[in-house]
């Protein structure tokens, strides 16, 4: 018998919040090893709005002025199928999708 | 009653302003998409409840929205847009090759006979079309794939294709811009296309008459005689009479033959629109003057309208998709400025006044004549 999915908490950017119509943070259900990719193939199934916001649609490469933080820990430049820190994949700290300070 | 709707994208948001016949009292709403740059919204020709708009992020990339009901509701749809087959290069600001990279839709334009099928002009420069209304994308390769094109450069402002002309008498043929490429022209559908370029002359490139690498900043034509095409270039103002195929400097009078928009009298072929600015490296009006000149021959003699526009400290910029004009009888005529303002005539351009002054810098305006 497999493991029951996880529930994944997503913390989005205020733009992609509004693109998405949701308030606060999300919740996705991964199944399996939970990453970068598992946790965003399970956000953009259910906002698919959100496809080529983050990662590029062809090449899922992260957009280069956003930024993966868990746990007080920039995960950005980790491969994107290395496991989430356990604290994301026990669902009691969210993964942040961070845009870079910039602009006016 | 008639009415007009004015479709404005500015760098944080789209505005939607609509008047009845009159045009003398404004409702503004927005803005729409908030915080987002709005490069292009247009409605359907056949359909004006049918709009689409690109709105775009440095940060999320691409999205392109869709609505049904004339801009009440809107719906994101399909913002994949992939180069056909192995993107190559084309030239790059220091002469090496680079590789295309998309970054935005800068323009897009409904087609003239299907509400579904719109076209979309992208950085770095490339055609689109959809057929599903804007859900799936596909690219006319066949520009990109033009044995001049690892030879386009960008301008400061990359490498936008940033105006589509669908021929209104010619189904099949269209004609595109691109900074800093030039004009293109496809007479079967977009398959294959042609640099149109003959006649121009521009002094900041190696070979000033070379077929591709002038900056066109905007062209225009009037839809019942589709031959005729007018061009605003970085420099000179020009005009031709054979669809492209060769053009002649129509400046004549003007204070300064740099610009950015140019466009057409709705209903008098031969009057044409500019907003002339002091030079390429001052891209604010002459003399603190915001004057729109108008030629009713076509070119060469022009007049400045400024009655109502600021005629003193005045130092904002009109981008070349921000001007339009409505089918109104009288012609209605509209502009919007960096600064944030959106002026309005009534009267093809005698008198003006500011529909709305303070938005975020205006990047587009587009006019929909509603029934």
């Amino acid at each position: 018998m497999s493991a029951a999915p996880q529930r994944i908490r997503v913390a989005l950017p205020a733009h992609l919040r509004t693109l998405a119509s949701v308030g606060g943070e999300v919740e996705v259900e991964v199944e399996g090893a939970v990453t970068q990719r598992s946790v965003l193939d399970a956000l953009e199934a259910d906002y698919p709005v959100l496809r080529g916001t983050i990662r590029d649609h062809v090449s899922f490469r992260r957009r280069a002025f956003l930024r993966f933080f868990a746990c007080q820990q920039d995960l950005s430049l980790d491969s994107p199928d290395a496991p989430l820190p356990a604290a994301v994949a026990a669902g009691t700290e969210p993964l942040l999708i961070v845009g870079a300070i910039a602009g006016g | 009653m008639s009415g007009v709707r004015v479709l404005v994208g500015t760098k944080k948001g789209a505005f939607v302003l609509t008047a009845e016949g009159k045009r003398d009292k404004w409702k503004v709403e927005g803005p729409l998409f908030g915080g987002w740059e709005i490069y292009h919204l247009k409605g359907s020709p056949v359909d004006p409840s049918r709009l689409y708009a690109s709105q775009t992020s440095g940060w999320f990339g691409q999205v392109v929205q869709r609505s049904d009901d004339g801009g009440k509701s809107w719906e994101a749809v399909g913002n994949q847009f992939t180069y056909d087959g192995v993107p190559g290069t084309h030239q790059w600001y220091d002469g090496t090759q680079h590789p295309w990279e998309f970054k935005r839709v800068w323009h897009l334009e409904p087609s003239l006979t299907d509400p579904d099928t719109v076209y979309a002009g992208v950085e770095d420069a490339a055609l689109f079309r959809s057929t599903d209304g804007g859900r799936t994308w596909q690219e006319l390769a066949g520009l990109r794939g033009h044995e001049t094109g690892a030879l386009w450069a960008p301008g400061a402002g990359g490498m936008g294709l940033h105006t589509i002309l669908l021929d209104p008498v010619h189904p099949s043929r269209i004609f595109i811009a691109i900074s800093a490429a030039g004009v293109f022209r496809s007479d079967d559908a977009g398959a294959t296309w042609k640099p149109m370029n003959q006649g121009l002359r521009s002094e900041f490139i190696p070979d000033p008459t070379a077929e591709v690498g002038h900056c066109v900043h905007r062209i225009a034509l009037h839809p019942s005689r589709p031959e005729t095409l007018f061009m605003q270039k970085h420099w000179d103002v020009m005009r031709s009479d054979d669809a492209g195929a060769s053009w002649r400097e129509v400046s004549g009078n003007l204070p300064s033959d740099f610009g950015f928009p140019i466009d057409v009298h709705a209903h008098e072929p031969e009057t044409i629109y500019v907003v002339p600015i002091t030079s390429d490296s001052l891209h604010y009006p002459p003399e603190g003057k915001l004057r729109v000149y108008r030629s009713k021959t076509g070119g060469n003699e022009w007049e400045a309208l400024t009655r109502g526009l600021p005629q003193s400290d005045c130092y904002v910029n009109v981008l070349r998709d921000a001007m339009a004009v409505d089918a109104l009888d009288s012609c209605g005529i509209y502009f919007g400025t960096t600064g944030g303002q959106v002026y309005a005539s009534a009267d093809a351009g005698d008198h003006w006044s500011a529909i709305v002054r303070d938005l975020p810098a205006v990047l587009s305006v587009e006019v929909q004549t509603l029934p």
